[in-house]
């Protein structure tokens, strides 16, 4: 396919993923640009969740799964032996499409990273929650009450803590699953605005089956159906001047 | 206007059985409370708490059985609690969820049934002969220690399996390490049920007659257990002995109530305890 070339901080190479005897990927090749927002798109059960959480080896966790193929981080193989996948998942964060606040205080959420990782100075700790939430742009909501717990936010102030949870531990690559999905409009607004300022510092990653939302945040675009790759390309191409059938009449609403 | 009448009466009955239900086994539970309570109450004083029983166990009271009862659950929690509590981890957290996990699962809802007779007999094979712990409180803690461990290991993963995945996930997704993830994200909110679920076995184990019968309990002592290795008084074998096995029944039936009254009482502060610690727990989270 041709599509403008960048530095690629995430490729796939035939990547291949299954579910037990069931083949959710079929030789999935997509390049996720740095400093740029890649989307996925395409219909329920294409594959596309699937996809996201093989980039940060999140789907290690589920029994019987299978990965075939290759996926690079800086050129390097995410399953090569001397990856450590937990340092994996620490440069490259993920955003859940609950959003999954834990029962702790709004501090404590944020410091969650950090503390595992071993820092125990106070000072930088709040330094970095102060300047993630400030990145999540949830500070002023809640710059009175980081001791209240997370659970007491509404559903949008919880994704963008998620969010902001995700910044504190200083990932390359953010991955967003579906994140506005269990949100409501101005809420979504408000993370869809994130995810473009994000990109100056972060690659980002997002599954979505909002195509205007696709349309709004992103550079790239890949559309999956089955588990394949349709298209890949520049957003806009994708939008108005696709190159494959089955893309058009996705993007058009024809089916999906 | 008659179908919507007929669902209205449907309703009526359908309530009305669930409420007698509800009545009748809180009625049950509440005379038999009360017969206990009056015709044990009167024996309860500092004396029959704290004394040793005289006279060929006519008079006196039941310290030792009170004593007893509280070593051997000690025993039996030392053992169940942790070990309960590992495994429970172990198997819902890290064991690979299959045909071997079910299976062991389904092994282990099967002990939690097996009459407590059984484990009785199975404490006197393996603790009192191959381990030669002899008839002991020793022998006795670890035999209701098995039996525990089924209820421990079952409750304790019903805890476990209450906390969100997502949770788990959020960790993970930080960089935590699965041991990490567990620690300072499961855990936390997994143990007060933990605790409740194991409290709750903890309290069957102390009413248990049949598991210390062969395996360490006295008919009478003169004296408290010393070590590990002596005999020792319980209360539900003490309570057994009087209600059936005493040779002047008629006249110790009195110190038999008392014996029951404070049993029940020792198991209903425990099961209170458990709901305390949960309450408690719950609590210090929000």
């Amino acid at each position: 396919m041709n599509v403008e070339t960048g530095i690629a901080k995430i490729e796939t190479r035939d990547l291949d993923f299954y579910y037990g005897p069931t083949r959710a990927l079929k030789r999935v090749n997509v390049s996720c640009y740095k400093n740029r927002v890649t989307a996925i798109i395409g219909p329920s059960g294409c594959g596309k969740s699937t996809f996201i959480r093989t980039l940060n080896r999140m789907n290690d966790v589920i029994p019987g799964t299978r990965v075939e193929g290759t996926i690079l981080l800086d050129g390097k193989d995410v399953h090569a032996p001397d990856v450590d996948v937990v340092e994996l998942r620490r440069r490259v964060g993920m955003v859940f499409q609950k959003p999954n606040p834990f029962p702790k205080s709004i501090f404590d959420n944020i410091a969650y990273g950090l503390r595992i990782n071993g820092m125990k100075d106070k000072r930088k700790l709040e330094e970095v929650v102060v300047r993630s939430l400030r990145g999540a742009a949830l500070w002023e909501e809640v710059k009175d009450r980081l001791d209240e717990n997370a659970f007491a936010l509404s559903g949008g102030q919880q994704q963008r803590l998620c969010i902001a949870r995700a910044l504190a531990v200083e990932p390359e690559v953010i991955l967003f699953d579906e994140p506005c999905s269990a949100i409501d409009p101005i809420a979504t607004a408000k993370v869809e605005d994130l995810i473009e300022t994000l990109e100056k510092s972060y690659t980002v990653v997002i599954v979505t089956h909002n195509m205007q939302q696709a349309a709004r945040v992103s550079d790239y675009t890949a559309f999956m159906m089955l588990g394949e790759l349709v298209e890949f390309d520049v957003t806009e191409k994708i939008f108005t001047n696709p190159v494959n059938k089955l893309t058009e009449e996705y993007i058009t609403g024809r089916f999906g | 206007m008659k179908q919507a009448r007929r669902k209205k009466i449907a309703q009526f009955l359908g309530f009305f059985l669930l409420r007698a239900g509800l009545t009748l086994v809180l009625a049950i539970l509440l005379l038999f409370l009360y017969d206990i309570g009056r015709k044990g109450g009167g024996t309860i004083s500092w004396e029959f708490l704290s004394q040793a029983p005289r006279k060929g166990m006519t008079e006196g009271g039941i310290f030792p059985a009170i004593f007893g009862t509280f070593l051997v659950t000690l025993i039996t929690a030392i053992l169940a609690v942790p070990l309960g509590m590992c495994a429970a981890i172990y198997l819902n957290e890290y064991a690979t969820q299959g045909r071997l996990t079910r299976l062991i699962r389904l092994s282990i809802r099967n002990l939690s049934g097996v009459p407590s007779i059984v484990y009785g007999l199975f404490g006197v094979i393996l603790f009192v002969n191959i381990m030669r712990f002899g008839t002991s409180v020793l022998s006795a803690g670890l035999t209701l220690g098995l039996m525990t461990l089924p209820w421990t290991i079952t409750a304790s993963e019903e805890a476990l399996k209450t906390v969100p995945n997502s949770y788990r996930e959020g960790a993970l997704a930080l960089g935590a390490t699965k041991w990490q993830s567990i620690r300072t994200n499961v855990l936390p909110y997994a143990v007060p049920g933990m605790l409740t679920g194991t409290v709750l076995g903890l309290a069957r184990a102390a009413g248990e007659t049949a598991p210390i019968l062969f395996t360490g309990a006295a008919f009478f002592l003169p004296y408290l257990p010393k070590s590990l290795g002596d005999q020792f008084m319980a209360l539900p074998y003490h309570l057994y002995i009087m209600a059936t096995q005493h040779h002047q029944i008629e006249q110790v039936r009195p110190i038999a109530y008392g014996t029951a009254l404070v049993l029940i009482v020792l198991v209903l502060g425990m099961n209170m305890t458990a709901v305390v610690i949960r309450y408690r727990l719950r609590r210090k989270r929000r």
